[in-house]
């Protein structure tokens, strides 16, 4: 008996570096020559590969509107807001945030802390929709394995929403 | 259905003398809701109702707005607001102030009869209240039918619930397997007919998308009830879809009448 509770021992070490691990998103929201501009709204959440959802990491969105009315067009990034959105309450700490202008973004999230937390061991995508007011929406996904065993990189590039997307995982 | 559809009902009866199929009859009653799936704490809906042959287009004649009613996320019975009708088309609002899924009906039961009176061909429609006086003692061929007519709309703020959803029990009702406002292009969705609160086997169900102004061709669906009142639809692509099923036949709760049960609803199948 003593040679399993030596694993989980083990194995529990083991676990200590790995949720130190980080997920790193690098996002271009391209600049659009376009009549009427508004910043895009902005999901990020992780899936499964059956596309169902783990986690929502960010929405951007409009924040400081009075009463809450930049949340009336949530539900415009579709995938998002089917899949997790629309069971959430919004706004969450750490994970609302206001629009972000036209330029690449660089989020970092931490493993073991919010809002990336504890993420089981297994094969997921990265996915960011972006939805803009008299524009159009846009889903990029990348895949990533957790907890990484070394530094690892996958990309997506929009066409037409968002730029180009990375997904950095580093132990 | 004497309120919704006064311009159409002679058609109708037509229809039903010269023993067309009701699928023949092509004016279609519908509702239209602006949204079906909404964010927010405060959002609203606009709905049109009208009587047309084409979907969505309001060309004939408007819907009554009298029989109309919202049943809340919770149960409890909501309001129209704003309510108006036109030449084409009726219209009116509906605030969603409770979170999950609201159902916007607008359900009409009415008899009508048909009677020979000194060798002339009559008919009367009215309510089962007034049948008894309505029929002059000297007809003959009386031949009565209980009609009733349910159309229902969907629209969910945040997370789709199903308190709403309930079915009554009585009349052809749609008991949802999928629910009504989780519809996207990609996923075949199920529901159940069910007839007095049992399922409606064998019932032909018909599907059409809206927006055939703009295609050359009318995109169609008929379908059919398992013996469970089953039935799946896969989607050819995202839109507004107009659902409808009748069964003729059956219990009527007027002794000797026959029975017209219909439903219709419409469904928003959004892009994935």
């Amino acid at each position: 008996m003593r040679l399993p509770i030596y694993t989980a021992a083990f194995t529990g070490l083991m676990a200590s570096p790995a949720l130190a691990a980080d997920l790193e998103l690098s996002l271009e929201i391209p600049r659009l020559t376009v009549a009427e501009y508004h910043r895009p709204y902005v999901a990020v959440w992780i899936e499964n590969p059956d596309k169902t959802a783990v986690k929502t990491l960010a929405v951007w969105y409009d924040v400081k509107l009075k009463n809450q009315e930049g949340q009336k067009w949530l539900k415009d990034m579709r995938q998002w807001w089917r899949r997790a959105g629309r069971d959430m309450s919004l706004p969450a700490d750490g994970i609302s945030a206001a629009t972000r202008a036209p330029g690449r973004h660089q989020v970092v999230f931490k493993g073991g802390a919010s809002p990336l937390g504890n993420l089981p061991a297994g094969q997921y995508n990265l996915v960011v929709e972006a939805a803009r007011e008299v524009g159009g929406v846009e889903v990029l996904r990348a895949p990533f394995q957790w907890p990484p065993k070394a530094r690892a990189v996958s990309s997506a590039k929009g066409s037409s929403e968002l730029g180009a997307m990375s997904v950095t995982v580093k132990p | 259905m004497t309120q919704i559809r006064r311009g159409a009902l002679a058609a109708l009866s037509i229809a039903a003398a010269l023993a067309v199929p009701a699928a023949a009859n092509a004016h279609r009653q519908w509702l239209l809701p602006s949204a079906t799936v909404l964010s927010g704490n405060d959002p609203w809906i606009t709905v049109d109702a009208a009587v047309s042959n084409d979907l969505f287009y309001f060309d004939h004649v408007p819907m009554r707005l009298d029989g109309i009613s919202v049943i809340a996320p919770d149960g409890s019975k909501g309001e129209i607001k704003n309510g108006a009708t036109g030449k084409y088309r009726s219209t009116f609002d509906v605030q969603l102030s409770q979170p999950g899924t609201y159902k916007i009906t607008n359900v009409s039961d009415g008899v009508g009869a048909s009677y020979k009176q000194g060798g002339e061909q009559k008919r009367w429609r009215g309510s089962a209240a007034d049948l008894a006086t309505a029929i002059p003692k000297d007809a003959t061929d009386v031949k009565v039918t209980e009609n009733s007519r349910r159309l229902e709309v969907f629209a969910t703020r945040g997370s789709p619930t199903k308190e709403a959803l309930k079915i009554t029990g009585k009349g052809l009702e749609l008991e949802p397997v999928t629910h009504p406002n989780d519809l996207v292009a990609s996923e075949p969705a199920t529901f159940k007919l069910v007839i007095d609160g049992k399922p409606a086997a064998n019932v032909e169900v018909e599907v059409v998308a809206g927006g055939n102004r703009y295609r050359g061709s009318t995109t169609e669906l008929k379908l059919k009830t398992d013996a469970q009142g089953a039935f799946t639809v896969k989607w050819p692509e995202a839109g507004m879809y107009w659902l409808e099923a009748s069964v003729r036949g059956g219990q009527s709760s007027i002794p000797g009448a026959e029975r017209s049960a219909a439903y219709v609803t419409t469904l928003e199948v959004l892009p994935d």
